[in-house]
Parts: C-alpha cells; structure tokens; sequence
C-alpha cells in the first residue's frame, strides 16, 4: 500500500470534454448500416403504391420475375400466406379502451391506404437490381377517394379505411376539474381564442434508414443490423411480430447518423428483412434513398390546435381550455395515438392556472403516417401557449415580457415539487432570473427603442421581437406514470458497470445513442465516480447482445434516466470497493474516505490504496472479506419517482422586408435551464440543433399534400431544411436549477430547443407585422405567405 | 434515386464526345459537373443509353482575353468564374453571378458550357450571359458556329444546340466600367432563384430574368424604358410579358411582383 503523491484529477463532470466519437466520424471510419456487407445479400425492391387510397385488383410480377440478378418477387398476399408474421406491426400506445387500430401488415394485402405503402417486394442480388426490377411490376388499382386533411377526415363523408365508417381513431380528455374551467370562462375579463396549424413535417436524418438483417450459419437465429434509436424495444416487438423467440434475435444499431424520433419506429422492412432472412437463409437488406425516406418514414406534428385563454383584467390567467384534432395517417404506429398526449399536460406552460382542459381527437387520413418527431407533443404545446400568451398581452395591452412575468409559476421565483393543474409535479423552477437573463444578453430595450425608430420612419424593414418561456416534460419516464397513460412499456434504464482486472472500466448501457455523445458523456460519469481517467472507460451499447437490458433513447431522457443508472451502479462498485479495501487495510469500512480514485483511512493520510488494486484484488479473490462474491460488476435498473422539467427564455429578432416579405433571422439568444450539465459543450450542441429545428418549423419546413394525398415535395429540392447558413449564430447562456427527480440534478437538453423555437420566431414576425393589426400567421412563415399578409392588411391591393 | 442502366464512355477530346454524339445520336447526353444531369437521372427524368463523360477534356477550361470579348472554356467551373482576375475587370456581372451558384461543392463541379446547355429558366449563369449579351460557340461534324444569347435558349429546357453539337466555347463582350448588377431572391442560402434579375446598364442597357418564363429571357419592356432614360421607373413594367411557374414557393402574381422589386433594385444598385 503506497501513498499516490499525485492523485489522478477527476473532475470531469461539467467540463467540456471533446466528444471520443467524433474523430472516427470525421474520418469517415464509422459503421453505419449500409456500410455493412455481407457474402450472399440480397437486396429488397419496394413496389409502392402511388395512390393514397385504392384496391389492389391485380400484380403482374411476371416481367421481374425473370428480370436480370432478381430472386424472386413477393406480394403483400404471398407474404401474407408465407406466414412470416404472427400480428401487425405494433402500436403500443392504446390510449383508449376503444382506440381503433386497423391491422398494418408490412405489405398491403387487398386496400393500400397512402401514397408509399408496400405492395410487392423484390429480392434481388443488386441494389440497382432490385429497384429496376420493382418498376417492372405492374399493379392495377381501383382508386378509391383519398382523406388527405384533418378536415376532410372530420367531414367523414369518405373514410381513410372502407370498413370504417367514420375517421376518428379515439377521444381523449384530460379535464381535471370541468366546473372549475367552466367558471373561470364565465368570470374571465379577457379571453383569447386561437387556432394553430402544426403542418406535417419530414425528419429527414442525416442518414436514411437502413436494414440488413443476417441469418446465423447454424440456422436459427437472425442478427439485425439497423439504422434504429430502439434496438431493445426493436426485438422485442420482433418477438412479438413474428413470433421467433427473443433468444434468437439480436438486433444491433451501428453508428446511426440522426434519427429525431423517425427512427424509434417498428418498420414494414424491419419484420420483412428479418422473416425474409430467417425463411430463406441469406442475408436480406435494403437502404430507403432520400425520396423514398418521405414516404417510407413516420412524419412529424400534423395537429389542428384550439386554444382558449380566461384572464382577468390584469391578465393574470384563469383557465387554459385546448382542443387538438390530430392528424394520424393512415396507421396506428408505435407511438403514433400518444404523441399528441405527451402535449397535453404542458399546455399551461410555465404559469400558474387554476383550471385546465385539454381534450384530443385523433384521425386517420390516407397520409403517411405520423409519430414521434424531436419534442413529440411538447413542441406543438408549447407552441400554442406561448403564441396566445403573446396575444393575451397585446389584449391587456402590455408587453409580451410583462404577461409573463405577472403568470410565472411561483411568481417567478424559485420552486420545487410543485404541482400544477394538469396533475404534474413539477421538479424544479426559477423563471423570472431566467428571463431576466435572457432580456439582458438580447438587449431587449435596444431592440424595443429600433423598432420603434424604424417605424417612425416608414422603413421598409421592420424590425420583430419575439420572446418564449417554455418548459418541457421529459426524463421518459415513470414506469407508473406510463401505465397511467396506458403506454405498452415501461420508462426505466438499465447499466452495468464492470471495474475490470487491469484497473479499466466497462460500462454497458441500455441507452442507444445515434449522435448525442453518450459514450462522452457516460465516461465523464463514471470517471467521476470511480475516480478513474476517462480513457480507462470503454462504454458499451446499442448491441442486444451485449447490452441485453434497455430501453433505448428518446423522450430527452438518456442522462435523466440513463445516466442516472450508471452512476448509481457506480456508487454500488464503490460501496463493495470499500468493503475489500477495509478488510485488506485492516480498518472500518466507516472511516474509509474515497476520493480521486484512492480509498484511505480518515486521519492517516499514508494508509491509502487505489480502486485500481483493490479491482485486481477483487478478480484474484485472494483476499475477500468472508462471503463475499469475487470481481467488481454492479448492475441497476433506474426509474424514476418523476419526470424532469428543463425550462428556459427565448428571444429571438427578426427583420421583414416588406417589399418581398422575407424574413431573415437577426438574432437568436437561448438561456436555457437543465440542470446541472455533464458536457456543457454537448448541451450547446443539442440546444443549437434543437433550436435550427425549430426555426425550420417556423420559417422553412412543410411537407404538402395536394388533395388526392400525393405529397408534392418529396424530395430536399422542394422540402427546405435549412442550413447554417440560413440561422444566424446563436447566442446562449445557462441557469442552472438541479432537478429534484434524480440524484444527479440533470433534466434534458436534447429537445428542448425545438419545444421554444417556432413559436419564439412565429412571436417575432407577428410582432414585426404587428402595426398593421396583424394577430397571427401560419407556419411556415415563407416570404409569399408574409407579403401576402402584408398586403392583406394593408386592404388588399397586391 | 437510383438512375436506369446507362452505358458509360469517356471522351478524351472535344472531336471525341462530337463523334459520339453522332454515333448514338439522341440516346447520348454529355456529362460535364453532373449537378444538372445526374439529379435527372437519378429521379429517372432522363434516361439516357449512354453517358459520353466530357470532364476529363482539359483543354476546354479557360478563361482568355479574345480582344474585345473574353473567351471562356465550357468546361470552365463557376468557381473558375468567381475568382477570375480578368472577369473581374472585364465581365464582373458574370463572375459575380457564378459566386450565386448553389454552394461550394455546386461551384467547383458544375461548369459554364453544362449550365448553358441545360438552358434552366432558373438557373442563374444564362441570365448572366443574356445580360451580357454574349454567345456561344457550338462545333459539330459539321463545323463550329457561333449561336448569339438571344437565340440559344428556345424552350423548357430547349437550346439551339443540336444533337450531335457540343459547346466548345462562351463569348462575353468586354463591359468594363458598365454599371451591372445581379438580384436573387431565394428562401435558402444555397437553393436555385425564385426570382432572379441580372441588369446590364451602358449604352444598350439589358435586362435577363430568372424563372420568369419557360426560357431564360431578357425583358424588352424594362430595356426600352431605360433607353428612354426611365430609370428605376422602368422596372414597373417587369412583370408584364412574362410567364412565371408556380410552385410551392410563388404563384404568378408574387413572381411578377418579385420581378418588379428585383429589376427596380438590380436598377438602383446598378446605377449607384
Ligand atoms: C445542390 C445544387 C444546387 C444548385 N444550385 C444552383 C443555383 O443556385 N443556380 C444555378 O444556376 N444552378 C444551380 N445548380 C446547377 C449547377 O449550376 C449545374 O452545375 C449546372 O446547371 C450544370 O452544369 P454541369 O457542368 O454540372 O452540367 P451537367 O449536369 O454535366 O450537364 C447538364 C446538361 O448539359 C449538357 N452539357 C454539358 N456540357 C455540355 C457541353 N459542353 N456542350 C453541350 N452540352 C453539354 C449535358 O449533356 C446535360 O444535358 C445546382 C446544382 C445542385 C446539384
């Protein structure tokens, strides 16, 4: 036992530490699915239908059939009677008891139901092959009407399903006290009533989806690799689908380059790959391009909103009464009936109401369908709030600042475990400094008294300022919590951590990263914990395999629940550490003090021996206190009591030129709250990402429909994600308010800047338009939809 | 996203791709940068047999002084174009108008004579050659002719090159000291024009516009109105005489509008 003079500095929680993952992905050397190849593939064609809603009356497969390198060519009936599933594909949010579910087969067996579903696969040697052969099979269709709006669905005259006989999928209300509502309505001095399109959005990842499913050479068992956020929950529902024990599966997300939700999903060429591979021996594989993404893919938002506001006569809030149409697709996908509700509860925002309502229809359209886009639900929510308080204030006649100052929870002052009306228990908040903060680096003042000066003298561009305090729900999730809300999974995360012979760390982690850093993040933990380098810390994961526990990412919820875990399995290799360390030291477990790695008797300095040693000791098992198992492996499953409530200010400048009506983005300042922060570097990436994703909502992004449910912008000519060079660089600035939920005090960082952004850039050009009584304006805000407006209000000269 | 078959040819001359073009006649297209021909492939709105590759042709890239005109490779890139020290001086409206192309990858791929030839009412570089009106040197079996701006650009996607043409070379008359400007409006920093205006002012004063009309078009209404000395008046008329697409971004009425607000701006600035 030697004093170590110089002990190892561990502080790596909350530094900045350069992500290990990057260098692999600059340098080209990451694995993503489609980089993957196997001896033998073959390649799926998809055959899709290009109509939104008709019947199959026939498939002429004759001419692929004998097409050059083509296997064979299998239709959705043919499929069917292979007996290659034992259900549909899954939906695991049954929020109602009488939620209707039409069965979704990963190929249409008699009716297609959108633009994009598939019809016939083909299994060919080529990529090329395969595609080529695809056009060459001809399907006859009896088109049948398509539902292809919300308000076509609710008109209900044509259904989206022909056995239907309406479009309504389910009604569902969270209305906690209706008295209450009603009599807040009833006494209110002010009331606001708007209404919100939340326009379809495509995900778009960096990379597309992919599949490669690999049959072992012992027959049997099948290894999926793919491009998924949810490689657990992948097999299980595989499992479930087609009826191949869980043994037999291994699913394996590679480097996965984005996902943003759309890739949580349980996918037609999931359960194809796998039953084709399983069946016929080979590995079966196939990579949506770009276009086919649009079809192939979930979709995002697709909300008709109604929100009311009661106030009195300072504008002090009464009630928030909500109604949301949804717009499902065609099908019920895994999350598909939940998204909208994951809104519900955040439609009071950061302020105090004393009534609340909130109820959701949800409707099928012969769309694709839509699930999971990054906020899910909260982006929609927040949305709603923050654009009616800005109009509430402009009732009241103050600022869009001060409307918000006089509702914050807790007058704006610091909080914790309060609960509001939607039922939540918020962990943690400190708004009115937040905001402060925020006010303060955007100058706010200034940019009142230019805009102000630039509409004294007629200029041509005029100036917008938009603010957003918002809060979010995320750290998915309780496992209870989710019951509640008749979820199919629970919210729990699992990790291991192994203290391994040579003094290096292990850990395997349930959470599935596809860009965030986790493996950064993870080792800044344990390196804390266990007082030893990062470098010494190999994270695994995202291999069923290896990682056989876990409930994947998304939700926000990796550190918050994920993190959470591995620092508590830590704590446990610490806490039997300490144990050996006290029998080999010959002292009481109680006065061993750890610190950097080293574990010494309080009060004699010298006595002192490294977590490394007491590892190696624990592997020899030479020397254990009696009874005690051999090695260094601890193991927790975490779920939270609660979910986490990150929060923070938005203030965004926009100049509108009135002449063509663009909107360019003159500022962007975030002061945003999670917590405490691992890598503040990390954060800032998420939040800037998170932020330009919302922007897009705003100002860039729609995925159009024309009224046969053809979506006429498939592709990212047409589809306009913006760039860096179309967002201005961001300003950003932190409060920090640990939340109460976890031990860590972290909340989530990965959505938040998509939950405040549309809604603080939509705030800014109304008020830039705001002179001409301009009240609101639809996403996106593109230059012909602003000078129309203009013009409109103007009196309508062109 | 995945093109149709396609043989594959590498021509090591201009004389080279000109034989075979004759050879296979219409079922050949020419490949210079690909940022206008493989997109069109790939989503298979052309499926060519054979794909005679002209990239590799050095001797079609550069920029000289011909005199009164300078004469310009087709194989020259729009990065060539913007950073040229004689366009500068001599044709600065065409170089300014290449440094407006798509992004940087677009600009060192795509070349002068390919975003010529695939005459895109929405593309940029046309305009500027109208603008300048400059011409364009075609060689065939037949021989080499010299097509003036005004005459190349015929239709949708239609030029007056033939079949069995390639674009050698692009003339642009000498403009130093004239008053020029380039006015592009778009939504993303790196996305084709929704409209575009190129003013060419001096002693004959011309004015193109982008996506205004099936063709790339000079606008004869706004050039009389500044011969008359008209001024920024003239742009009052840019939307008159046109015929505009619509699309998810502008309808006919905000184009014409937009034409309007581009010509009295590109007006303004040229003039300044
Ligand atoms: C992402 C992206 C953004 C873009 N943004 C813009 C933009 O903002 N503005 C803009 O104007 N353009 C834009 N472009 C188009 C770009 O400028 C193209 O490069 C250009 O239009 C075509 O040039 P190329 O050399 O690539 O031609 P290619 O694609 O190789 O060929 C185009 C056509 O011309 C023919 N051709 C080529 N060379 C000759 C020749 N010497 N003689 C006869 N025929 C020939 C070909 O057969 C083909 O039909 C963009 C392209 C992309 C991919």
């Amino acid at each position: 036992m030697t004093a170590v003079e110089d002990p190892i500095k561990t502080t790596a929680i909350g530094t900045s530490m350069k992500r290990r993952e990057d260098p692999k992905l600059l340098a080209g050397e990451s694995k993503y699915v489609d980089d993957i190849q196997v001896v033998g593939q073959l390649w799926m064609g998809m055959v899709r239908s290009p109509m939104a809603h008709a019947r199959i009356t026939s498939i002429d497969t004759s001419a692929a059939e004998v097409a050059e390198g083509v296997h064979s060519v299998l239709t959705g009936p043919q499929l069917q009677d292979m007996g290659l599933w034992i259900a549909p594909l899954p939906c695991a949010w049954p929020v109602t008891e009488d939620m209707v579910n039409p069965p979704h087969y990963p190929a249409a067996i008699d009716e297609v139901h959108h633009v994009g579903e598939i019809v016939a696969v083909v299994l060919a040697d080529s990529r090329y092959g395969a595609v080529d052969a695809a056009e060459q099979v001809v399907v006859d269709y009896e088109p049948l009407d398509a539902v292809a709006s919300v308000a076509a669905a609710q008109d209900g005259s044509v259904t989206a399903h022909s056995e239907h006989e309406t479009n309504k999928a389910y009604h569902w209300p969270l209305v906690p006290d209706p008295d209450a509502l009603e009599a807040a309505f009833a006494n209110a001095v002010h009331t606001v009533k708007a209404e919100f399109v939340q326009q379809r959005l495509i995900p778009a990842a960096m990379e597309p989806r992919g599949v490669l499913a690999v049959p072992s050479p012992m027959g049997g068992d099948v290894t999926l690799y793919s491009a998924t956020q949810v490689p657990h929950i992948l097999k299980v529902m595989i499992a479930a689908t087609t009826g191949i024990p869980e043994s037999k599966i291994r699913v394996i997300a590679p480097a996965v380059g984005g996902g943003f939700g759309a890739k949580l999903n349980i996918n037609p060429d999931e359960i194809l790959a796998v039953t084709l591979a399983n069946r016929l021996g080979r590995a079966v594989r196939w990579t949506e391009s770009r276009s086919e993404a649009a079809f192939s893919t979930h979709q995002g938002r697709g909300q008709l909103q109604t929100i009311e506001l009661a106030a009195d006569a300072d504008g002090k809030l009464q009630g928030v009464r909500v109604h949301v149409d949804a717009d499902l697709g065609a099908y019920m996908m895994l999350l598909t009936p939940g998204v909208p509700l994951l809104g519900s509860f955040l439609y009071t925002g950061v302020y105090a109401v004393p009534a609340f309502g909130f109820t959701c229809d949800g409707y099928f359209t012969n769309l694709t369908p839509t699930d999971a886009y990054r906020g899910a639900g909260r982006p929609e929510a927040s949305y709603a709030i923050e654009r009616a308080m800005d109009i509430l204030a402009a009732q009241v006649g103050i600022g869009p600042d001060e409307i918000r100052r006089r509702n914050y929870l807790a007058g704006g002052e610091y909080f914790e475990n309060l609960e509001v009306p939607s039922t939540l228990v918020f962990d943690s908040g400190n708004y009115g400094p937040n905001l402060d903060r925020a006010l303060e680096l955007a100058d706010y003042d200034g940019l009142r008294a230019e805009q102000a000066r630039r509409r004294a003298a007629g200029e041509s561009k005029q100036l917008g300022i938009g603010m957003v305090t918002y809060v979010e729900i995320c750290g998915l999730a309780p496992s209870r919590a989710l019951g509640g809300l008749s979820y199919g999974a629970g919210g729990w995360e699992h990790a291991t951590v192994r203290l391994l012979p040579t003094g290096k760390a292990e850990v395997v982690s349930g959470s599935t990263p596809h860009g965030q850093g986790h493996e950064t993040t993870w080792s800044q933990i344990v390196s804390d914990k266990l007082g030893i380098p990062p470098e010494d810390i190999t994270v695994l994961h995202s291999d069923t395999a290896i990682s056989p526990l876990g409930l994947d990412t998304y939700g926000s919820r990796s550190l918050a629940v994920g993190g959470v875990a591995i620092a508590a399995a830590c704590d446990k290799v610490v806490e039997k550490a300490k144990q050996i360390a006290a029998h080999q030291m010959e002292a009481s477990a109680d006065d061993l003090e750890f610190a950097h790695g080293m574990f010494s008797v309080s009060g004699s300095p010298d006595q002192a021996m490294p977590i490394q040693a007491i590892a190696f000791g624990a592997f020899t098992a030479h020397d254990l206190p009696d009874g005690m198992e051999p090695n260094l492996q601890e193991q927790v499953t975490f779920d939270p009591t609660n979910f986490v409530f990150p929060f923070g200010t938005h203030v965004c400048t926009v100049e509108i030129d009135e002449d063509t009506g663009a909107v360019e983005l003159l500022s962007y300042v975030a002061v945003d709250d999670c917590g405490n922060q691992v890598n503040p570097m990390i954060v800032e990436g998420q939040l800037h990402g998170g932020i330009v994703q919302g922007i897009a909502q705003a100002l860039f992004e729609e995925a159009c429909y024309d009224e046969d449910g053809n979506l006429t912008n498939p592709s990212l000519m047409d589809y306009l994600v913006p760039s860096a060079a179309d967002v201005p660089s961001m300003v950003t600035d932190y409060t920090v308010t640990p939340s109460t939920s976890n031990p860590l005090g972290v909340k989530g960082a990965g959505e938040a800047g998509t939950i405040s952004s549309a809604a603080a850039v939509m705030n800014a050009v109304v008020d830039a338009l705001s002179p001409y009584g301009v009240v609101d304006m639809d996403m996106p805000a593109t230059p012909q939809r602003v000078w129309r407006t203009i013009n409109e209000a103007k009196g309508g000269q062109a | 996203m995945i093109p149709a078959a396609f043989d594959y040819q590498v021509a090591d001359s201009a004389d080279a791709a000109i034989a075979a073009l004759a050879e296979h006649g219409d079922d050949a297209k020419l490949l210079a940068g690909g940022h206008s021909l493989i997109p069109l492939m790939r989503f298979r709105l052309a499926t060519p047999g054979v794909v005679v590759d002209i990239g590799r042709i050095s001797d079609l890239s550069y920029i000289n002084d011909g005199g009164d005109h300078v004469a310009i490779g087709a194989m020259t890139t729009h990065r060539a174009l913007e950073t040229s020290e004689l366009l500068a001086v001599e044709a600065p409206l065409l170089r300014h108008v290449a440094g407006q192309v798509g992004d940087p990858q677009v600009r060192h791929r795509g070349t002068l004579g390919g975003s010529l030839a695939h005459g895109d009412p929405a593309s940029d570089l046309p305009a500027a050659l109208l603008a300048h009106g400059g011409s364009v040197v075609a060689r065939s079996p037949g021989g080499e002719r010299e097509i003036a701006a005004t005459d190349f650009f015929t239709g949708f996607l239609e030029t007056a090159l033939g079949a069995d043409e390639i674009i050698t070379e692009i003339r642009i008359p000498k403009a130093a000291g004239v008053g020029w400007s380039y006015q592009k409006f778009n939504r993303r920093a790196q996305d084709w024009a929704i409209v575009g205006a190129a003013v060419m002012l001096g002693d004959d004063p011309k004015v193109a516009l982008v996506n205004m009309g099936s063709a790339p078009m000079r606008h004869g209404g706004v050039e009389a109105g500044l011969a008359g000395g008209g001024g920024t008046d003239a742009a009052a008329v840019a939307g008159d005489d046109t015929d505009p697409p619509e699309d998810l971004n502008a309808d006919v009425e905000y184009r014409k509008h937009l034409a309007r607000v581009l010509v009295g701006r590109g007006i303004a600035e040229a003039s300044g």
